[in-house]
């Protein structure tokens, strides 16, 4: 294997050691026309190559921190005392001129979305070598070469022609190693990392972790680690804080944190990854699926799939995106019909589309989205999004429709305050519990919930998942849960599936899907999920250089 | 419920200060517009009590007379209050130009919506008869169906109304577009909703910001059709009031230094600015282009 070797940073070690010094920092933001802070009294300090780990909940104010550090605020929001005094000199008081040169080039940033912040319309070494070349003081020929044994080192495909690729000629995960290789193009002395593996796949989220680790590890540089999931920056960083409501909650090296946390809030959100359920007993089966196969046009996405759920159980289907679990999911509520196969809901079979299916069988399957931002109607009050159900299927109105609407608030642990609010009027958990409400309102049998908490952070999934489970012990009702995500299908599945490109790999119960001996396949699911322990990215990267190593032996290397 | 979950609250009162906050924030132009269009409407709904002579009556036995403390406007070809008819006007050429462009509305936006959900053949189908009539130049158009149905208010009205909803066809299929993809309607689908439910009930509510702002747009459009046709002799008949006729009537005196058919003219003009001004005040507001919340 070709090993690019890199200049170690020596010429930067006349600099003190003390990178970043944030002090008493409070940030407001302009909300309903007066100052609020959203940022109240941080304070923290990073070594030369040491990594700290920012963790919270949305809304804790994590990203803004980050973005402060590099001496930026979004619009309506201003900084309102601290200092954030990067090498020796306070970002507050240089001038645009001279952050504007610092950025990029001695604090560089990567964000959540690497999509969404290249242009579409630039080849990617443009944009990579960009920085390096207006302000970085590169010649092209110089940040080219540099790029190209960047592109190798985030061990991108084709690195010398990676470059004059497009955005959208290269994958999600191939993009956010792109956007690391371009924050290392000037060697910064600080990276701002904000949610940088969030969008992806559980499987390419590991590559990403990768290149990042080598990143950081092989230049020194001192990082900011920005995410909400525990078992990453258990991986990345050397030290955590924890943060609620703008404020730092506890702080410490990762090793402590992650074994003796003090605050309570903190073991709140360690303890996120332990629902307690009893599986339920096997029952006979209230939806069996046979041998089904689906296409989009001429591209085939599901092939021979069968699986059965049974009565009050519930059936976790799970794999990367494009495995046609969400296309499986949207079947058997009738949104799309199959090409060949069948489906037999309560020994009865199932017409194909929703439009032939009798009122009754619509009410006992129903569906649950992943974004609830746009799965309710933001012009409808929430009365008006649970009460249809309620009149179209059990033909209530007036105070008897409301009172019902009342009860199912209640039971996804809302109150009837809420009835004539607007989606926009609330918050993101809020929201997907009105999604629960709107599909139990029918009374459902089957609940298709499609990645349902994949978009909520850890705190807010965990209740929502305890919710359900008490849900279907108090209801009886069934559930297909599709989801990429381990940790909730261990801690809530009775059954599960693995899907790999339209196919089923391996379904039976939890228990035996999920313990050794694996198939390949889930053995490599499985293996690309972060543990909640330190050491856990070291294992992948030593037991893939072990592969490796196997196979330039076989290859006579 | 747990503290985390609480953050999207906010209450009645802090909604009306925003709104309250929001008013203040119209730039001088749109509230220009707002102000005159007032004033048009005050004095369309008003106008018996306002207009010191009646519509058709003729007060002078002299056609043209000048401008006089008696007839500030002074009087028309038949000896009839110019004034007195500018007032009426308003009614006339204003209610006809709002009863078309709801009827454009009403028939397009139903129409557009509709075809967005259906999709497939339906879709094709409309969407290339609209691309035919769009094909085919406005005014000559409808000079041509008023020579077949005849001139009158009803004909006048069905055909700009017939003719304008093509653009509200185009602009509201691709507004709903955005909308038939999002999941609330998949939503209704699964739940059985019929078409009628999923256009009127899922999809209008959501794109009737664009719709209300391009509402002015097309008022202007057909206010100044109306006008148009008038004075071509096609439109509205005599004697009813309409400014259009009205500018054509009194069309000879400008060249002999009188400037008593700008009157029309200007009014027609200042209704047509305030609406653009309003209607662009409008749109900046709802499509998301301003700064503020």
């Amino acid at each position: 294997m070709k090993q690019v070797v890199f200049p170690m940073v020596d010429d930067r070690l006349n600099h003190s050691d003390k990178v970043l010094t944030v002090s008493d920092l409070r940030i407001e933001a302009l909300s309903g026309g007066n100052w609020s802070e959203i940022v109240k009294g941080v304070s923290f300090d990073l070594q030369r190559g040491e990594v700290l780990g920012l963790v919270g909940e949305s809304g804790a104010g994590k990203s803004t921190i980050g973005l402060a550090t590099l001496g930026y605020v979004r619009q309506g929001c201003r900084i309102k005392s601290g200092g954030i005094i990067f090498d020796g000199e306070d970002l507050r008081e240089l001038p645009q001129g001279r952050i504007r040169s610092l950025r990029g080039v001695r604090i560089a940033y990567v964000a959540q979305s690497a999509a969404a912040s290249f242009n579409p319309a630039i080849g990617l070494m443009d944009q990579v070598i960009a920085a390096a070349i207006s302000r970085g003081g590169q010649t092209r020929t110089e940040a080219e070469a540099r790029a190209r044994a960047l592109f190798s080192a985030m061990q991108l495909p084709d690195p010398d022609n990676f470059g004059s690729r497009y955005p959208h000629q290269v994958s999600g995960g191939q993009l956010q190693r792109a956007m690391v290789a371009m924050a290392m193009m000037c060697r910064p002395d600080l990276i701002v990392f904000d949610e940088p593996t969030t969008a992806l796949d559980v499987t390419t989220q590991v590559d990403v972790l990768i290149a990042i680790r080598n990143a950081i590890q092989r230049f020194g540089v001192a990082a900011l680690y920005i995410t909400h999931d525990l078992a990453i920056v258990a991986q990345m960083a050397d030290r955590i804080m924890v943060l609620r409501h703008g404020e730092s909650v506890e702080a410490g090296d990762v090793a402590t944190m992650l074994r003796k946390p003090k605050h309570p809030y903190t073991k709140s959100l360690w303890a996120v990854h332990s629902i307690p359920k009893a599986t339920q007993p096997q029952s006979l089966g209230l939806l069996h699926i046979s041998n089904l196969h689906a296409s989009f046009g001429p591209v085939k996405v599901l092939h021979d799939v069968s699986l059965d759920v049974g009565y009050g159980r519930t059936v976790a289907v799970v794999g990367e995106s494009g495995s046609g679990k969400s296309t499986l999911g949207r079947i058997v509520a009738g949104l799309m019909a199959p090409s060949s196969g069948s489906i037999t809901f309560d020994g009865k079979p199932c017409q194909p589309l929703v439009q032939q299916r009798r009122r009754d069988l619509l009410r006992k399957i129903q569906i649950i989205y992943q974004s609830a931002d746009t799965a309710l109607n933001p012009r409808h009050t929430v009365r008006k999004i649970i009460g249809r159900p309620l009149n179209k299927f059990h033909k209530m109105s007036g105070a008897e429709r409301t009172q019902r609407t009342i009860e199912l608030l209640e039971m996804v642990e809302l109150n009837g305050s809420y009835i004539d609010r607007r989606p926009d009027q609330l918050s993101g958990g809020q929201r997907q519990r009105i999604a629960i409400a709107r599909a139990l309102a029918a009374n459902p049998e089957l609940i298709i919930c499609d990645e349902i908490t994949s978009a909520l952070d850890q705190v807010v999934q965990a209740e929502i998942l305890k919710m359900l489970v008490s849900l279907q012990q108090r209801l009886g009702v069934s559930y297909i849960f599709i989801t990429h995500d381990l940790a909730t299908v261990r801690a809530i599945a009775d059954d599960v599936v693995v899907m790999h490109r339209g196919r089923v790999i391996e379904q039976g119960p939890k228990d035996v899907v999920l313990t050794p001996p694996f198939k390949p396949y889930t053995e490599q699911l499985l293996a690309s999920v972060p543990a909640m322990t330190t050491g856990w990215l070291d294992g992948v990267i030593a037991a893939r250089s072990a592969a490796n190593s196997s196979l330039d032996v076989k290859h006579g290397n | 419920m747990s503290s985390s979950d609480t953050d999207g609250k906010r209450n009645v009162g802090t909604y009306f200060h925003g709104v309250i906050r929001r008013m203040s924030r119209v730039p001088l132009t749109s509230w220009l517009g707002i102000v005159v269009i007032a004033m048009y409407v005050l004095v369309a709904l008003f106008a018996p009590l306002i207009a010191p002579y009646g519509e058709f009556e003729v007060v002078s036995q002299r056609p043209f007379e000048p401008w006089s403390e008696q007839f500030i406007f002074g009087t028309d070809q038949l000896g009839r209050d110019v004034l007195s008819r500018l007032i009426f006007g308003a009614r006339n050429t204003i209610g006809i130009a709002f009863v078309a462009t709801s009827l454009t509305f009403l028939i397009g936006g139903t129409v557009g919506i509709t075809a967005a959900v259906v999709g497939g053949v339906v879709d094709q189908a409309i969407s290339r008869v609209v691309d035919a009539v769009m094909s085919i130049p406005d005014l000559v158009f409808i000079l041509m169906l008023l020579a077949i149905a005849g001139p009158g208010a009803t004909n006048l009205v069905i055909i700009i109304a017939v003719i304008g909803a093509t653009r509200v066809y185009r602009l509201s299929r691709a507004a709903a577009h955005n909308v038939v993809s999002l999941e609330f309607v998949e939503a209704a689908r699964a739940r059985g909703e019929t078409l009628p439910w999923v256009v009127t009930q899922e999809i209008q509510p959501n794109i009737l910001p664009v719709l209300i702002s391009d509402f002015g747009m097309r008022f202007c459009f057909v206010f100044l059709a109306i006008a148009g046709l008038s004075f071509l002799g096609v439109g509205l008949q005599p004697p009813t009031a309409e400014w259009g006729s009205m500018v054509r009537e009194s069309a000879a005196l400008i060249s002999a230094g009188d400037i008593t058919p700008l009157i029309p003219a200007t009014a027609i003009g200042l209704l047509t600015i305030a609406v653009n001004f309003v209607g662009d005040w409008i749109l900046n507001e709802t499509s998301g282009l301003s700064d503020g919340r």
